[in-house]
């Protein structure tokens, strides 16, 4: 799965997790640009991640998180480790 | 692990769901349809996408549909479980109105009178806490008498808390067992440590049961539930870390349909029946074709062994209450046969209060399986190993239960006992009795078929039925029926155990509990009738609260006899009339002519009309009761 994949998957789990289905991702989107981007959204939104991806991530790994870049990133870099 | 695995697959889901979203159906269609769709194998993110819908068109489904308010209090994050446990109950047809306690307030909540938890009303309150919440981490040292100590005051002060919030909101109470994800500092010989925290909570949740019984509190098991699936895969350590989360959100389907079981088990909708199929079901192989010595059936044989291991499960079942019928295609003969003579079977052609053997399709069958012994078919489970009988029931009834059996036969009782279809919220000797008490009931069926007229056969029933006041020792009986009796049941009115006594303790209630027994035995407990004294001009009415009876005593003008104790009460208390209301409810529709049948009129009401409620009302006095000449009644007035 390329980059552009992975944009595209977790485009689906945002539009999922915020019923929402204008929301278009982008590498600077954080959780200030998104009202309901909460703490209880973003673990849903990890969570989803890691079901749809098989990947687990780590407490760690979710702390330095600072924007969907960083995600798609942590995603790719994981599933090259599995 | 953490899947449904008695539902079908997922399949098409998100297409339907989106389709149902596009043409919204009628009432009664969409509440069928959501029904359907929480009846998949769904994942957590199909979970709350069905929950959104739900919470969307909930206004719009049928106002008949059962309902429930559930107060959530908790130790840990709840909100994200809220989905599962909604999508849980509406997979059992109840749909269910949530309301979770702030993070770290669930203390506050039931100590606080004009707590939020109150003005809620709950009709049941879910307490999931964890072990930290209520006992102490001791030093490792602490003598054993004092860790005891503690495990009872952890103890004391949970019934003390139950206590309270069963006074004030008289709401039924679901605790679950506490969580605990504390690895071990000792290992193996962690229990023999008095203080250690496994050994403390192990011994708080020994306890605990005893505890809830003697409090009348329903337990959720978590630890034994998920023994099955292993404690590790409910939670995610980080979770708890990040956001409280005692358990994932991977696992809020699993937990969610424990929960939703248990509600409807609440509310009466447990199912009744496992209806079975014959060949590759209760046995190996085909009985028309192998016969009775070709059948697989223990002799020793691994696959044998699990055929009778299934039927010795079930032969448990009926021993608490579950009814077992056939529905096979076979010749009868051969199949009642094999039950008769076939040596290593442990069910018996007793065991089964229904018995449909013949060549027609199973949707019929099942059909006339729920008409004889007299339940709707939302009351049964359909068990079968062929796929294709399966799917034609699903589409065909579709509000019978039908488990995705495994291919083995010796994974058969896990898939039924994992389902939860026979959840239950007490234990009465009226259960232990219910497979006689059926069996008894085809006796009479045939004594009617026999009877040249209704009248001789009444008679020849030879009955009397005992009236009293409800007694302590039938509050979990009467709490029973009150939940669970769907078809006889003029109001439909729901009490939890907590109100049922405080009904017992008020002097302006009469309550009546009556108990028939015929030549052929004893139906049990199976009629109720509650009556409020209000006052009424320039004296007093009675007031009928609740009228219900048992479908066992269907026909028997157990109400005519029911009306006359209360009517003998209402001359000794100076009481001019009786006022009934029938409220229609999806399954009601047979005592729809119940308070004219039995000499009321129509009183005319203004605004109540919307919901089909209709009133009644009995001068008493000049007016002549229907005669009671086919029983004997026996009233123990207090």
């Amino acid at each position: 799965m390329n980059e552009a994949a992975i944009y595209a998957t977790l485009n689906e789990i945002f539009r999922d997790v915020f019923d929402d289905p204008s929301i278009e991702v982008s590498p600077e989107m954080s959780a200030r640009d998104v009202p309901e981007w909460d703490s209880f959204n973003h673990i849903n939104i990890i969570v989803a991640a890691e079901m749809r991806f098989g990947i687990k991530f780590r407490a760690a790994e979710i702390d330095a998180l600072r924007n969907v870049g960083d995600f798609v990133a942590l995603i790719d870099r994981k599933r090259q480790a599995a | 692990m953490l899947a449904l695995h008695w539902l079908p697959p997922a399949g098409d889901f998100d297409t339907a769901l989106a389709e149902l979203r596009r043409d919204e159906p009628a009432a009664d269609m969409l509440f069928d349809s959501l029904t359907g769709l929480a009846n998949r194998q769904i994942d957590f993110m199909q979970t709350r996408r069905l929950d959104r819908y739900l919470t969307e068109v909930m206004p719009k489904l049928p106002a008949r549909a059962p309902r429930l308010r559930l107060a959530l209090l908790g130790s840990s994050t709840l909100d994200h479980l809220v989905p599962g446990i909604r999508v849980g109950a509406l997979r059992r047809g109840l749909l269910l109105e949530v309301e979770v306690a702030p993070y770290g307030q669930w203390r506050q909540q039931i100590l606080d009178p004009g707590s939020a938890l109150y003005a809620f009303k709950p009709e049941a309150v879910l307490l999931a806490l964890d072990h930290a919440s209520l006992l102490p981490e001791l030093p490792l040292e602490t003598p054993a008498a004092d860790a005891d100590a503690a495990v009872n005051a952890a103890l004391e002060e949970l019934s003390s808390l139950w206590q309270m919030l069963r006074d004030r909101a008289r709401t039924t109470i679901i605790q679950q067992t506490l969580w605990s994800d504390e690895p071990p500092l000792f290992g193996h010989f962690e229990r023999q440590v008095a203080a250690s925290p496994t050994a403390l909570a192990t011994r708080f949740d020994s306890r605990l049961a005893d505890r809830a019984s003697e409090h009348r509190v329903l337990l959720l098991d978590l630890r034994g539930a998920a023994s099955g699936v292993g404690m590790q895969h409910l939670s995610d350590p980080k979770l708890w870390h990040h956001a409280k989360q005692a358990i994932s959100p991977a696992a809020a389907p699993w937990l969610g349909d424990q929960v939703g079981r248990i509600l409807a088990a609440i509310r009466g909708l447990s199912k009744k029946v496992a209806v079975l199929d014959l060949d590759n079901t209760l046995w190996g192989g085909v009985i028309g074709d192998d016969g009775l010595d070709g059948i697989v059936l223990g002799q020793g044989s691994g696959n044998g062994e699990a055929f009778l291991s299934f039927q010795r499960y079930l032969k448990r079942l009926t021993g608490r209450g579950i009814l077992l019928a056939v529905s096979s295609k076979n010749d009868r003969a051969i199949a009642e046969a094999a039950f008769d003579q076939h040596p290593e079977m442990i069910l018996r052609r007793g065991d089964f209060a229904a018995f449909e053997a013949n060549w027609n399709d199973k949707p019929s069958a099942v059909r006339r399986i729920a008409r004889d012994l007299d339940l709707g078919l939302d009351s049964l489970v359909f068990i079968d190993d062929n796929p294709a009988e399966r799917d034609l029931m699903r589409r065909t009834l579709p509000m019978v239960a039908v488990p995705e059996l495994p291919e083995a036969p010796e994974l058969y009782a896990r898939c039924i006992a994992d389902a939860g279809y026979f959840e239950a919220v007490s234990f009465t000797t009226d259960d232990t009795q219910r497979n006689e008490q059926y069996v008894a009931n085809r006796e009479r069926r045939q004594l009617q078929a026999s009877a040249t007229d209704m009248e001789s056969f009444l008679r020849d029933l030879q009955m009397t039925l005992t009236v009293s006041r409800f007694q302590p020792a039938d509050l979990a009986r009467v709490t029973q029926l009150i939940n669970k009796t769907n078809q006889f049941n003029l109001t439909t009115r729901r009490y939890t155990e907590a109100e049922v006594r405080a009904m017992m303790e008020d002097p302006h209630i009469l309550t009546y509990a009556g108990r028939l027994v015929d030549r052929f035995g004893d139906n049990g407990l199976t009629s109720i009738v509650i009556g409020r004294i209000v006052p009424d001009d320039s004296a007093k009415a009675i007031e009928l609260d609740t009228w219900l009876m048992s479908c066992r005593v269907l026909g028997r003008r157990v109400e005519h006899a029911m009306l006359s104790v209360v009517a003998q009460d209402a001359s000794t208390l100076g009481v001019s009339r009786l006022i009934g209301r029938y409220r229609p409810t999806l399954k009601n529709g047979l005592v729809k002519e119940h308070y004219p049948s039995l000499g009321f009129a129509p009183v005319e009401t203004d605004g109540e009309a919307e919901n089909g409620e209709t009133t009644w009302m009995l001068p008493l006095g000049s007016n002549h009761l229907p005669p009671v000449d086919h029983m004997t009644i026996v009233y123990r007035r207090d």
